[in-house]
């Protein structure tokens, strides 16, 4: 069965390579461009994994975060949050947050597609 | 022999002379070039203490005992060498408290005492008025020598002294009391003054070297004609037969040293009269060298006399006229008997003054002080009424001084006056000198100790001698008064062996300091007191404008200056007030806090008119002030008064070291804010660099791993890689332009320009920008355009940054972007930039010009670094003008900036 992941970035052209990586991969792919919008479409859809941007306007990737985690019916989603500001305090705090893993900005595409991969359950 | 007229006239021209000179003095004062501003003036005025009894006696002391004149000079040598000791301290504390009479400077020192005050008022009135009619005296008899009738009785109103006494009266009220001062001080009298010392300094050298030189063959020639007559010989030896005791020559040298500070008219001149504390330096050499130079001839004019004249009988105290006189020198006669008349009228002038002023200032106002509807209340201005006693005690110290010389006459009770004199006045010493240097002097003791000296002096002195001028009879003198032996005034308790005078100073000092030390100790200071004897003592620790006031005044300005006025007059009253509210760093009377220290400050202002008593009198009964208990004052004085001084210096040290902290404090708050905002830049700057990155590597790899992908994808991904390749460069461009900017090191091509031009330019620049989205632009320019100092290029990029967000905001059908110049005044040209987009709520308006702000909604997300409009910002300011925004959401957005019209810097 296909796995669903939510990408939730507010940065257009991310957004783009993201779809097409995760897509490559043979993923369902699901698009959100803020934190609100993030968490309607997971409810909505029920993903498996998100991609989440920290940085976005009217919800931060760690609010969204956090709303996910106090919420049991998302318990076994899967988060991986993307972040351009690389410090380790940032690091932390997503982790602190219940994020699964953490990735900073700019990524190695094959390093995110590991990861997804593990995340899932899916490594050879 | 010299005609009376021809002397009267002579007389009468030189106090004219003496007039002129005063009034001279008074009048360049007026103008600001103070002759008594200067330490040879000082000292010459000090020299006032050389009178006609030193002039015409210091001779006739040396005929009787040789060397032994010499302590009358000597005491004041010493004295002065003291200065800095003891006459520093009174000068600074009389100006500090504006003391002006010794009077008042005991009382103040004592609390303020109106009692103490008064009794030494009346001590230095007793021991003064014979003083003066010995002065009336010796002009008197120095005329009548000359009109060569020694011993004539002239009626009253041909009475040479009478004149004399009158004139002085005048002058005295003239240059004494002209008007009402804080500071007391007479420069045109103290003019006169020094004036009259080189005269009599020169008549005295005269007679000097006529006698040694012309009617010797020089000093040699005296002395050695002198050991030819043992009698004679027997003068120039300390200690031989006739000659004065060990004991005689301490006593009188200490007699005059303490005279030289504690006559009245020697403190009006060293300390009321000062001008500047510094001339002490130079008096305390310069006054002694008069006194050299004054003495240098007394001992062979007294041996050239006795040569001369042998047994003839001529008295010895008038062998400085009838030396001349015998020698027909008319002229030279004429000289000594004006050097005489200065010598008495400079002594009678300032000492009526002096003890005038306590007259007024420690007996009369506080008498009249008692009437309290004259203390407070009443509005009728008293200011006048100091005045007015001051000259009619001057007129009754010279009368009185003339109805003794009349009585008197030849009496020894005048005759010998000047060093009873001397001893009077000593008695003030023990309460002055415990009271500078002892704090616990208490009023008590000061009192007990004067009314014990003055007492003994009284018996010991002033009653002997009235025995001796045959007024009473000598049955007393001998055995005793009721026969009680160790009673005799002279050989007071079985002391014998000293001369009179110190005979009667030993035990007039030793009971006056027995009871100061007694009482002092027996009832110590009360809180006033103590409050008091800390100023004093600590004078020379303490910053006096700061004093120890130990209580809180219920009274402001609004009371304390008509208080004063009444007593001072009213200009005299506003020019100080104005004055103490400059010195407090006020710029208005109106505003100066009714605090310990003002109410301190009128009294001290009105203490300089009507003394310290009857100002503390007048003040306290309009301040309803609350004392502190004795225990409480004590116990602040006795830590406070030492440590006071220390403990200020360190509280300012430790001011001077907070406000140094808060300083660092508060600079090291900016470096962190600083640090902090420079922090979120690194960070937004960072994050603002991985973004495009982000997607640049994505799609690199992509596109690297996946050699098949489609052509139209692969067009697409290179497209983004190449959109956000630019975007990154521009970014560091801007990043780099910002921090060139901010920290100074951007280069500014100014130049004149017209600034209807660059909007032109700009327009024209971005035309792409608005043809792509078809923005129509309305452009409205004035005819006429001030030309503007500023970077053409920097404009240019302010109005395309402002252009192209305006395009990125426009609604998206019909868009209209206005641009409008205007000028505001002469001062300033405004331009701006309206767009009819959806405009920027209220709460972003602020933050819009904030680094990486950017505006509007996710989706729309304007491509932009976020730096457009800070760097803009910065270059308006840098021009001295100001960008902001107007808006309302929903109906766009106008971007406005003003730059000044004058050349600006850069």
């Amino acid at each position: 069965m296909t796995k669903k992941i939510l990408i939730a970035d507010d940065e257009v052209n991310i957004v783009i390579s993201l779809e097409f990586l995760m897509k490559r991969e043979g993923f369902e792919v699901v698009l959100a461009a803020d934190g609100e919008e993030a968490i309607t479409k997971i409810r909505e859809e029920k993903p498996d994994l998100v991609l989440l941007d920290v940085m976005m306007p009217r919800k931060t990737g760690f609010e969204v975060c956090q709303e996910l985690r106090s919420d049991p019916a998302m318990q076994d989603l899967k988060i991986l949050m993307l972040t351009a500001k690389g410090r380790d305090t940032e690091v932390a705090k997503g982790m602190a947050l219940g994020a699964d893993a953490y990735m900073t900005k700019p990524f190695s595409t094959h390093e995110l597609v590991e990861r997804v991969k593990s995340l899932l359950g899916l490594a050879e | 022999m010299l005609s009376a007229g021809v002397l009267f006239s002579v007389a009468l021209l030189y106090l004219g002379l003496l007039f002129g000179v005063a009034y001279f003095g008074d009048r360049s004062a007026e103008q600001g070039r103070s002759i008594a501003d200067s330490p040879l003036v000082y000292s010459l005025s000090l020299a006032v203490y050389c009178t006609a009894w030193t002039y015409y006696g210091s001779v006739g002391r040396a005929a009787s005992s040789g060397v032994g004149f010499l302590p009358v000079y000597l005491g004041p040598t010493l004295g002065m060498a003291l200065a800095w000791l003891v006459l520093l301290r009174m000068v600074r504390i009389s100006k500090a408290y504006r003391i002006t009479s010794i009077a008042d400077f005991i009382a103040s020192r004592y609390g303020k005492s109106q009692l103490l005050g008064g009794a030494v008022s009346l001590i230095a009135l007793i021991g003064t008025v014979p003083y003066i009619a010995l002065q009336l005296k010796a002009v008197a008899s120095s005329f009548n020598l000359l009109v060569a009738d020694p011993d004539a009785q002239v009626g009253l109103l041909s009475d040479t002294a009478l004149y004399t006494a009158v004139l002085l009266a005048l002058f005295s009220i003239l240059f004494g009391t002209r008007h009402l001062d804080t500071t007391e001080r007479h420069e045109g009298m103290v003019t006169a003054i020094a004036f009259e010392s080189i005269v009599k300094l020169c008549a005295f050298l005269a007679v000097g070297l006529y006698v040694t030189f012309g009617l010797y063959d020089g000093v040699g020639d005296i002395f050695s004609r002198v050991e030819g007559k043992p009698e004679l010989a027997n003068l120039l030896r300390l200690g031989g037969d006739g000659a004065m005791g060990y004991g005689s020559w301490f006593a009188l040298t200490l007699l005059s040293m303490l005279s030289v500070i504690f006559l009245p008219r020697q403190f009006q001149m060293v300390v009321v009269e000062n001008v500047n504390e510094r001339h002490l330096r130079r008096a305390a050499w310069l006054f002694p060298g008069y006194l050299l130079l004054i003495n240098l001839f007394v001992l062979p004019i007294a041996l050239g006399g006795l040569l001369y004249f042998g047994d003839s009988g001529v008295d010895p105290d008038t062998f400085v006229l009838t030396l001349p006189v015998a020698g027909q020198l008319d002229g030279l006669a004429l000289l000594v008997f004006v050097g005489g008349l200065s010598a008495a009228t400079g002594m009678v002038i300032v000492e009526s003054i002096a003890v005038s002023t306590m007259i007024c200032n420690d007996l009369v106002m506080p008498l009249l002080l008692r009437r309290r509807s004259w203390a407070q209340g009443g509005q009728q201005d008293l200011s006048q009424l100091p005045l007015l006693i001051r000259r009619c005690a001057i007129a009754g110290i010279l009368l009185l001084g003339y109805l003794y010389y009349r009585l008197a006459g030849e009496a020894y009770a005048l005759v010998s006056i000047g060093l009873i004199s001397f001893a009077a006045v000593a008695q003030f010493a023990p309460a002055m000198l415990g009271g500078m240097f002892w704090r616990g002097g208490s009023r008590t003791g000061a009192l007990a100790g004067l009314a014990a000296g003055f007492g003994i002096w009284v018996y010991c002195l002033l009653l002997p001698s009235f025995v001796k001028s045959g007024w009473l009879g000598s049955d007393f003198l001998e055995y005793g008064p009721l026969g009680l032996n160790l009673l005799r005034p002279e050989q007071f308790l079985g002391l014998e062996g000293l001369d009179p005078i110190s005979h009667a100073l030993f035990w007039s000092l030793f009971f006056n300091i027995a009871c100061y030390l007694f009482f002092s100790f027996a009832y110590p200071p009360g809180a006033r007191e103590a409050s008091q004897a800390s100023m004093f003592v600590d004078i020379m620790r303490r910053d006096p404008s700061s004093l120890a006031v130990f209580w809180r005044p219920g009274v402001g300005v609004g009371q304390l200056i008509p208080l004063v006025s009444r007593f001072l007059g009213a200009d005299r009253t506003m020019h100080a007030f104005e004055a103490y509210a400059r010195r407090r760093g006020v710029s208005r009377v109106e505003e100066l806090a009714a605090d310990a220290d003002l109410v301190h400050f009128s009294e001290t202002l009105l203490a300089g008119a009507i003394g310290g008593a009857s100002a503390h009198v007048v003040v306290s009964s309009a301040v309803e002030a609350e004392p502190l208990g004795l225990d409480e004052v004590m116990g602040i004085l006795d830590e406070a008064s030492q440590v006071r001084a220390y403990s200020r210096q360190l509280e300012e040290k430790s001011r001077a070291l907070e406000a140094a902290t808060a300083e660092l404090r508060a600079a090291n708050e900016r470096l962190k804010e600083l640090d902090r905002l420079k922090d979120d830049f690194m960070s937004s700057v960072t994050h603002e660099l991985r973004t495009p990155l982000t997607s640049i590597r994505a799609f690199s790899e992509m596109l690297q791993d996946d050699p098949k992908i489609d052509l139209e994808q692969r067009r697409r991904f290179l497209g983004i890689i190449v959109a956000e390749t630019e975007r990154l460069t521009r970014l560091v461009n801007q990043v780099l332009d910002l921090a060139k900017i901010e920290s100074g090191h951007a280069e500014w091509h100014n130049a004149e320009l017209d600034m209807g031009d660059v909007i032109r330019n700009s327009i024209e620049a971005t035309s792409q920008l608005f043809a792509a989205k078809s923005v129509a632009v309305d452009v409205s320019l004035p005819e006429k355009v001030s030309p503007l100092w500023a970077d053409r290029d920097r404009l240019i990029q302010v109005m395309i940054n402002l252009l192209s967000n305006a395009v990125k905001f426009v609604a998206p059908k019909g868009g209209a972007v206005r641009v409008e110049l205007s000028e505001r005044g002469e001062e300033a040209l405004r331009i701006e930039v309206a767009d009819n987009g959806p405009g920027i709520p209220l709460n972003e308006q602020a933050t819009v010009f904030e680094k990486f702000r950017q505006v509007g909604d996710a989706r729309a997300k304007p491509a932009g670094t976020g730096l457009g409009l800070p760097i803009s910002r910065q270059i308006v300011e840098h021009f001295g003008g100001r960008m902001w925004v107007e808006s309302i959401p929903g109906a766009g957005a106008s971007f406005y900036f003003e730059l000044p019209l004058e050349r600006s810097e850069g």
